[in-house]
């Protein structure tokens, strides 16, 4: 049975973001990477790390891909419909298979074997995430406070357009 | 049984995707949902290994949630630019923003 989930899951993953590099249109590649945002959502559960599974679905699914849209929306041109690669995508495919490759001979020669998986309890975790690494945490909040304020200053331009 | 090799290799070939998507693509919001695919592989991955052999501690599941958070401001800021962009030259094509190129 987690063998099936496992398939279909990387299946999944794999393949939407294989649409997400080959799909023509902008849109269509947005949800593409939704899929496969959604099917990585997927495997965090069959790690048996539901919380993990739960922000995947929360920030990806919700937050990332909703600016994505808007973004796409906000900057629509006439090219949109019909994008193209640039001159180097052989290349960049070979680049790619040789790194996948190289990954795979990496994981598989230094697999550790037949170990099972270890549950980590969502309180363990929680508590871990505010005594361990609150200095971490603070930091990650300021540098989410950073980004939306410059976020913000970018976007909105030189002042008298504003 | 399910091994810590079957994840990886699926994050692995995640990566792999996600850097063609970088090299290749030309329109910039491309390239960001490329460069998200590639960080949900580290995601995968340091997930996979903290499940797998280091349940004790799980550093890898909270370096995951700080890679997420980051990932988040990430696409904020670099929309932000992207707007920015498309506004004072009608494009997101990469190949025509070579202001900076030598």
């Amino acid at each position: 049975m987690t063998w099936f989930f496992f398939i279909l899951l990387s299946t999944m993953t794999v393949g939407g973001a294989l649409g997400v590099v080959s799909t023509r249109n902008v849109v269509h590649a947005a949800l593409f990477l939704l899929v496969s945002l959604l099917a990585v959502a997927g495997l965090y559960v069959l790690l048996l790390t539901e919380f993990l599974a739960l922000v995947q679905i929360f920030i990806y699914g919700g937050a990332i891909i909703i600016v994505l849209l808007f973004a796409i929306m906000l900057t629509r041109s006439r090219e949109y419909p019909r994008i193209s690669d640039n001159g180097q995508w052989p290349l960049a495919a070979v680049a790619a298979l040789a790194f996948f490759g190289l990954l795979t001979a990496s994981f598989v020669v230094n697999n550790p074997g037949a170990v099972e998986r270890s549950r980590v309890p969502f309180a363990t975790l929680g508590r871990s995430l505010f005594t361990d690494w609150a200095l971490p945490f603070e930091i990650a909040s300021l540098v989410l406070l950073i980004a939306l304020i410059g976020a913000i200053v970018i976007a909105r331009g030189e002042g008298k357009r504003a | 049984m399910i091994e810590l090799a079957h994840f990886q290799i699926v994050s692995g070939a995640l990566f792999a995707v996600g850097m063609y998507g970088v090299l290749a693509r030309r329109s910039a919001v491309l390239v960001l949902m490329s460069i998200e695919l590639m960080l949900n592989a580290v995601n995968l991955n340091l997930i996979a290994s903290a499940v797998f052999i280091d349940p004790s501690k799980f550093t890898g599941l909270i370096i995951a949630i700080f890679v997420i958070t980051v990932a988040a401001a990430e696409v904020g800021l670099a929309l932000a630019i992207v707007l920015r962009l498309f506004r004072s030259r009608a494009t997101i094509n990469l190949d025509e923003i070579e202001l900076m190129k030598w």
